[in-house]
């Protein structure tokens, strides 16, 4: 019988909590944990008690403070994701190869939730769900490839092939980044062109407060996620190590029985 | 570099020669596509002559799939990717090797796809610099793909459903532009058609590069 084994802790992130079990919460996330909640709480009543609606747009553009907050974080993360990726295949880092997965795992996510949110508005200014635009479809393939991206993560591999093959395909879906901005610009869209990140933003007073501290809210949640995603990476790692070392270890004591 | 790509393809192209399945399994696929096409939309060939472009770089992107999987499993299952690591052939060499032997096959599947839809959906050739120009750089990007994602999941328990959900969205930039470029070509499209050929360009440059950039760690790590 093999003991039961507890994986070491990485320096400051993963700590025992009072009760002995392993945490991936500390003081930082949980005043990051505490600002997201206030935040979306603050959000929900800018969004929709104070901010009116759009001449334009009407009631509809309340999505739009979650439609281009998410698929912002998202877009960053994205490009740390790849930022990490490369320093992980060139400096052979593990903490860069978790960061990278751990990213790319919240931008996925926020993606996802961009492309529903996104429907949603379509379907109440359009009138359908789903349109075959530059931009919508654009953001699907990408929404794809991250699929794509942490199935290859998810494939049984030590860390540096798991590190190069991933990365691999996490510079090939960054690449598309550019792509999906740019689309509306390239090809005829029905998207809205850029709203709110130019220098000369096509909304102002509440609604662009709103939409600010939206982005605001929501870089804060990724960030929550992230550490705590990352943490959990950690610990995984950790435990397949030690599993590894305590079947190996199991195999030897059968064969020293066997001989003896 | 140019000297190992060519001992490269030649090596793999050999091997194609031998085993023939680029011929009586891939090829056979094409043609079951087209004549499936054909049924699911009803014969009808004004519609078909409208939708062939699309439905030209969707069968070769489909045909893609199998050649790579294909391509890749050999060499995993006789060990050659091992073998590689050990010789002192320039991994972007190899990389390059790959993609024309990978090009070469897609090059003989679009040339017998582009022949059937002409004969069987009755599609009048036009503007045919514009659509050679567009299957090559195309097949090239697809072909750089495939080299890369290949031996990426050659070794994974699940490659079979794994090949197709990495490579078809990277390829999506493809299947838009070669549809687009084809549709101007054969009269069908309105705009540029040599912007769509420059794009498949830019696309195929990108793959290229990367792939020559990434391949030696990917071929000494995994």
């Amino acid at each position: 019988m093999t003991q039961p084994v507890t994986p070491a802790a990485p320096e400051g992130s993963v700590a025992p909590d009072r009760s002995g079990a392993l945490s991936t919460s500390s003081r930082g996330t949980r005043v990051l944990g505490a600002l997201s909640l206030v935040g979306l709480v603050v959000l929900v009543l800018f969004s929709f008690a104070f901010s009116k609606p759009d001449a334009e747009l009407g009631e509809s553009i309340r999505i739009m403070y979650v439609h281009v907050s998410t698929v912002t974080a998202a877009y960053c993360l994205m490009l740390a994701s790849a930022g990490f990726s490369i320093f992980a295949m060139w400096k052979r880092s593990q903490f860069a190869d978790l960061a990278a997965h751990s990213t790319a795992e919240v931008a996925t996510l926020l993606l996802g939730l961009t492309v529903v949110v996104g429907a949603i508005w379509g379907r109440m200014t359009w009138g359908v769900f789903w349109t075959w635009d530059a931009r919508l479809t654009s953001t699907a393939i990408l929404f794809l490839m991250y699929v794509g991206y942490l199935a290859v993560r998810s494939l049984p591999a030590g860390f540096r092939a798991r590190s190069v093959r991933s990365g691999v395909v996490n510079l090939l879906a960054a690449a598309m980044i550019p792509v999906v901005r740019e689309s509306v610009n390239w090809w005829a869209s029905l998207h809205q062109n850029e709203t709110a990140l130019t220098l000369d933003p096509s909304i102002s007073g509440l609604q662009y407060f709103t939409l600010m501290l939206s982005m605001v809210v929501f870089a804060v949640l990724a960030v929550w996620m992230v550490v705590h995603r990352f943490r959990v990476a950690w610990l995984e790692d950790q435990l397949s190590e030690v599993g590894l070392d305590a079947a190996i270890e199991a195999r030897r004591k059968e064969a020293v029985g066997v001989v003896s | 570099m140019i000297r190992d790509a060519l001992v490269i393809a030649g090596k793999d192209l050999r091997l194609e020669a031998r085993s023939k399945v680029a011929v009586s399994q891939v090829l056979p696929f094409v043609l079951a596509v087209v004549l499936l096409f054909g049924f699911a939309l009803d014969g009808e060939s004004q519609v078909l002559q409208r939708v062939a472009s699309g439905l030209f770089w969707a069968t070769v992107l489909f045909a893609a799939v199998l050649v790579v999987q294909r391509s890749a499993a050999v060499e995993r299952a006789d060990g050659v990717t091992d073998a590689l690591r050990m010789t002192a052939l320039h991994p972007g060499g190899i990389f390059l090797g790959k993609v024309v032997s990978l090009l070469a096959q897609l090059l003989v599947v679009d040339v017998t796809l582009g022949l059937a839809m002409v004969v069987l959906y009755d599609v009048a050739l036009s503007g045919v610099l514009l659509l050679t120009t567009c299957a090559l750089l195309g097949s090239v990007a697809v072909a750089a793909a495939g080299a890369l994602y290949g031996p990426l999941v050659a070794g994974a328990r699940h490659r079979d459903t794994l090949l197709p959900l990495l490579m078809l969205p990277v390829l999506a930039p493809v299947l838009l532009a070669g549809a687009r470029g084809f549709e101007i070509a054969l009269g069908r499209g309105v705009g540029g058609g040599w912007q769509w050929a420059g794009m498949l360009g830019i696309v195929a440059g990108v793959y290229l590069a990367l792939g020559i950039a990434v391949w030696g760690p990917l071929l000494e790590d995994t």
